[in-house]
């Protein structure tokens, strides 16, 4: 019998299996950020075992809050920064070349097909985008993952979900999963791998897939998974260039990791996406959606866009496309903050950011800010807020505010409407 | 051996989220002890006081379907560790919470609807109380002079966690 993408990457890590149905992998790539280390850290340090397994394979950013706000976020940084020194992490990302952990890590090249990753934040299944299996860890997996390289899992289960059709204009990635979250329930893929198939899926970017994978932790998913392909290759090509001799090996290279054609599924879940509206949430959980029109003239404060699920590249041009000329309604505030320096700079090259500001957005650095309701952006008791980002659970961006998500088109024409409105009259 | 117990703190909604159980603005804190007074603080449960005296008694938790879902903060197993409650019994559990739980050292347990209905029973009484055995996987519920025992599935991978006081001592043996 066949095996997943999950299966393979299980049995090709396997350090032990202590109990059946539990698996010890080795772990590929450890990420860290300010916000869950430095717990880590501190009990490494109180154990005396201040130590790294391979220097190498641990990245580290500090992005939930920066520039730091306070003293204890300071002090935060400052723990992450000190350890990443002792222990010569190369790729630590402080101030200045920081960024949302899950846009700048890709973009560095640090995932490859076949790896297994982990960190102490949830959305860590984004990673799956580049078929590998990523999960979101607390902090004692992270510690253990940090001294040692290992991690256990339960034996993985995989819901394929054949997403067909064509996507509708006006309609994203966003809304695709915002439609398969509604589908499943906010626990309907609990441990469970959600594996992405289908032509839709194929013709997306990588950024799009890395949006799509980004919510699977919001059905409860373990990690999302993409099929390493063609498109892969071409994004990963300048980290794999030296490892292959030419982009057609590196694919039939990335090839093994598919799922095979026999692989036996815990569930499949069929969906035609050719009929589909852009998606708003309308409660405080992330299964509850509506379509846009259902939702149009709720008024907001204030549009949100950025985070590790839209704050790339493409999402800022669908969102300047719509926003060229015009301005934002009176009544709202909006807040862009590009999800890393790349991404940024690039932006600015590219004429988007004038967009931004000239319509009247507020242009931060890149940071999780206010997406976690932290910093840049928090909400007043009662306030309701328009965001690309992937939780709206009460009180998420700020005590007693209310949370609509998005996608980035539809959050700009909600700027300039300053009311929930469909982005389609502006394509 | 290992028990968990005492008084029951029952949160009867499903899908209690991490942000509720302890905010984002308390994952500045450094030490878990200093999470202490934000237990449950955003919790949205029409009745419930997170300052009360049934929160600051308890030492089990009872809910419904996905506890601890969302963000992944470990911070939310910490902030019932540090205020004695040790175990949280549920019809599901979201995975990293409960993967946090049983890696400090501490209990997750799910029971099937019928038997959280059950349970949900002795959520009048004053005084209801429930002891964990998890090596003996049963459980005891205590209240208004009556007691019911369940006995509960638990992976051994897990049960040997809460034996070993927790994942990192148990991976540092073995790995
Ligand atoms: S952008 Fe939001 S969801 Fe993403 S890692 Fe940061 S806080 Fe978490």
């Amino acid at each position: 019998m066949g095996k997943t993408t999950a299966e393979k990457i299980f049995a090709s890590h396997l350090v032990d299996e202590p109990f059946p149905g539990t698996r010890v992998l080795h772990l590929d790539v450890v990420m860290c950020h300010e916000i869950t280390t430095p717990i880590a850290i501190a009990d490494l340090m109180a154990r005396g075992k201040d130590r790294v397994f391979n220097n190498a394979k641990i990245k580290a950013v500090i992005d939930h809050v920066t520039p730091s706000k306070d003293t204890k976020t300071a002090t935060q940084a400052k723990m992450l920064r000190d350890w990443a020194r002792r222990h010569t992490i190369k790729d630590f990302f402080d101030i200045g070349h920081n960024g949302v952990c899950h846009a700048l890590f890709p973009e560095k090249g640090f995932i490859r097909p076949g790896y297994t990753v982990i960190m102490g934040d949830s959305h860590t299944c984004t990673h799956g985008a580049f078929g590998a299996f990523a999960a979101g860890v607390g902090t004692t997996d992270l510690e253990v993952g940090i001294l040692k390289g290992v991690c256990a899992f339960r034996e993985p289960k995989t819901i394929r979900i054949n997403i067909h059709g064509t996507l509708p204009q006006g309609v994203y990635a966003k809304d695709v999963i915002l439609h398969v979250i509604g589908r499943l329930g906010v626990n309907g893929a609990t441990d469970r791998v959600m594996e992405f198939r289908g032509p839709v899926v194929e013709a997306m970017t990588m950024e799009s897939r890395m949006t799509l994978c980004n919510m699977a932790i919001e059905a409860g998913g373990t990690s999302g998974i993409c099929m390493p392909d063609a498109v892969t290759v071409d994004y990963l090509w300048p980290f794999i260039q030296g490892d292959y001799p030419t982009k057609e090996a590196a694919l039939a290279d990335f090839k093994k990791w598919w799922s095979d054609e026999d692989a036996e599924y815990d569930r499949v879940l069929d969906l035609d996406v050719s009929g589909l509206a852009p998606l708003v949430t309308y409660g405080y959980k992330p299964d509850m959606v509506k379509p846009v029109t259902e939702m149009a003239g709720e008024p907001v404060d204030q549009v949100y866009l950025g985070s590790c699920t839209n704050g790339r590249l493409e999402d800022l041009r669908v969102a300047a496309a719509i926003l060229k000329g015009k301005k934002i309604a009176p009544n709202v505030r909006a807040i862009l903050s590009p999800a890393t320096p790349k991404i940024y700079s690039d932006a600015l090259r590219e004429g988007l950011i004038d967009v931004f500001m000239e319509a009247g957005f507020c242009v931060t650095n890149p940071t999780c800010g206010a997406c976690l309701g932290m910093s840049n952006g928090v909400l007043a008791e009662g306030e309701v807020c328009a965001s690309t980002t992937n939780r709206n659970f009460m009180g998420r961006m700020g005590k007693g505010g209310m949370v609509h998500l998005m996608s980035p088109a539809t959050s700009a024409a909600t700027a300039i409407e300053g009311t929930i409105a469909d982005p389609r009259r502006y394509l | 051996m290992k028990t968990f117990g005492g008084p029951v703190l029952f949160l009867d909604r499903s899908d209690i989220n991490t942000d509720e159980i302890i905010p984002a603005k308390y994952l500045t804190e450094i030490t878990k002890e200093d999470l202490k007074p934000y237990i449950l603080e955003d919790l949205k449960l029409t009745g419930f006081d997170p300052n009360g005296e049934k929160t600051r008694n308890a030492r089990v938790i009872i809910s419904r379907a996905n506890f601890g879902c969302g963000s992944s903060r470990e911070h939310a197993p910490w902030v019932f560790e540090v205020n004695d409650i040790t175990a949280v019994v549920a019809e599901s559990f979201a995975r990293i919470f409960r993967q946090n739980m049983f890696n400090c050292g501490m209990a997750a347990i799910e029971l099937p609807k019928e038997k959280i209905d059950a349970l949900f029973a002795f959520a009048g009484f004053a005084d209801s109380s429930m002891a964990v055995d998890v090596e003996a996987q049963t459980l005891t519920i205590k209240g208004g002079g009556k007691e019911e025992t369940f006995s509960f599935d638990i992976s051994p991978f897990d049960k040997a966690l809460v034996l070993a006081g927790g994942w990192v001592d148990y991976a540092d043996q073995k790995y």
